[in-house]
């Protein structure tokens, strides 16, 4: 193809014309940008994407996965031997509790046809497992191998055998992304186990640590405290171990205490969690039922 | 033709071993270092075979890098963009630099990168980062010149085979 030259100058050079194009360009990741953190369309546009978003993360997680299995079949004998017993043990332990709380919860179930209270106790359980695929350093998410198809929505909570580790927040066909309770996006209703004193858990973007912000000067908190979900807000059910109180300092105001959190789940492994299907009645503020009117089946929709 | 073909497929397969290398998993003490493997990819393609590299392009290989990091969509097409568009400013001088010239302009831009991104982040509400947050370009700058050769390596069989 022969290149013709003509008389009339393009209206832009090159150069001018390139820079215009880098404006549009950045013009329009801005806008996206801001659309996105309004509405959320990142999810929507994910979620069409998954048949090609799925298949890559299991294909980048492949090679961690390969490298543990081959570590689980070249592992001596000496070593396995000895896990096995040491989990033998913990087994043992755990039964024992188990047959203990087998007896609390029967004497449980009584008191409650007792008390004629209808709701149970419950709770639906999902296992899943992480897969070894990380999107960003700075941001506390990892993916699970549990989405929709296998009815996980989004805000349900995660634990591990240690304690809680984190919510879903946002599902795709047959996976989904944990956020941790280190993210520093994340804020989690606690209470002390000794005294009761009610804090928020905040992330702090390093995976061994949470904070709790705002305590009273005067409150009695010290480190070492464990500390547990209190059940306030209502995604997460109370009771779950969170972390204990690694130390205590004073805000730069001066007016409140700061506490620094150790979380208690293993964030940093990877393996099994659960995940916590939404209680059939979420603890919470009770919701606001009106004691006169129509009855209730006349009220729903 | 079948030498396009080729080409094409070396690009396109690049640029997903870019993809692919950022989603892999490292253990925790390594995980800041990671390097922005996508932009090194396309810094070897911006000055070797400007024709396949547009911002237009750009804009759409961050996109796809948004859909699976899962960030903010338009996060990084935005950096890429910026990115692509220095590079291509400099392609002419940068391309006759010595190889370790060329490593200290990929460190530049890949800082210049990152401070894009603390600035989406403090527009984002992120906060601050950690000091480990600048150690990422430095590892960018020191694997250039092995991007560059597995590359140029992989052109230059394909380059002999056709011929």
């Amino acid at each position: 193809m022969a290149l013709t030259r003509n008389d009339t100058a393009p209206l832009f050079s090159p150069d001018t014309a390139n820079t215009l194009r880098l404006i549009v360009y950045l013009a329009l990741a801005i806008g996206l940008m801001v659309s996105d953190h309004r509405n959320g369309w990142l999810t929507r546009v994910r979620y069409a994407a998954s048949v090609a978003i799925e298949p890559m993360y299991r294909l980048a997680s492949l090679p961690s996965q390969l490298a543990r299995d081959a570590g689980d079949a070249v592992a001596d004998r000496a070593r396995l031997n000895q896990r096995n017993a040491e989990l033998e043990r913990e087994l043992l332990l755990a039964q024992a509790r188990l047959n203990r709380l087998q007896t609390v919860r029967e004497q449980n179930e009584r008191l409650q046809q007792l008390l004629d209270a209808q709701h149970s106790l419950d709770v639906g359980v999902q296992l899943a497992r992480i897969i070894d695929v990380d999107t960003d350093p700075f941001r506390h998410r990892v993916v699970v191998n549990a989405g929709v198809r296998r009815g996980v929505t989004a805000g349900e909570a995660v634990l591990d055998a240690h304690g809680v580790m984190g919510q879903i927040v946002e599902v795709l066909p047959d996976t989904s992304i944990v956020m941790l309770i280190t993210d520093p996006a994340h804020a989690l209703p606690v209470k002390s186990e000794r005294t009761g004193l009610r804090a928020i858990a905040r992330g702090t973007g390093s995976l061994d640590s949470m904070e709790l912000q705002n305590i009273p000067i005067s409150a009695d908190i010290k480190p070492g405290d464990k500390l547990v979900t209190s059940g306030l807000g209502g995604h997460f059910p109370a009771g779950f171990p969170v972390g204990s109180v690694r130390g205590i300092r004073n805000d730069p105001s001066g007016m409140f205490a700061v506490a620094t959190v150790a979380p208690s789940a293993a964030l940093d492994r990877s393996g099994e969690v659960l995940i916590l299907h939404d209680l059939p009645d979420a603890i919470g503020p009770p919701a606001p039922a009106p004691a006169e009117g129509p009855p209730a089946t006349a009220a729903q929709p | 033709m079948n030498r396009l073909r080729a080409n094409d497929w070396l690009f396109w397969g690049s640029v997903f071993a870019g993809y692919l290398l950022q989603l892999m998993p490292l253990p925790q003490a390594l995980l800041p270092l990671k390097p922005w493997w996508l932009a090194l990819v396309l810094v070897y393609w911006t000055l070797e075979a400007p024709e396949r590299v547009s911002l237009g392009r750009a804009f759409v290989l961050g996109l796809i890098g948004d859909l699976f990091v899962g960030d903010m969509l338009g996060e990084q097409a935005l950096r890429l963009c910026i990115f692509c568009f220095i590079l291509m400013r400099f392609r002419a001088r940068l391309r006759f630099f010595p190889m370790w010239q060329q490593a200290l302009a990929v460190l530049a831009l890949l800082v210049n990168d990152r401070i894009v991104l603390l600035a989406e982040r403090a527009v984002a509400g992120l906060g601050s980062a950690p000091p480990s947050y600048w150690l990422a370009p430095l590892v960018g700058m020191l694997a250039w010149p092995w991007v560059f050769l597995l590359l140029d390596d992989a052109r230059a069989r394909l380059r002999a085979r056709e011929s």
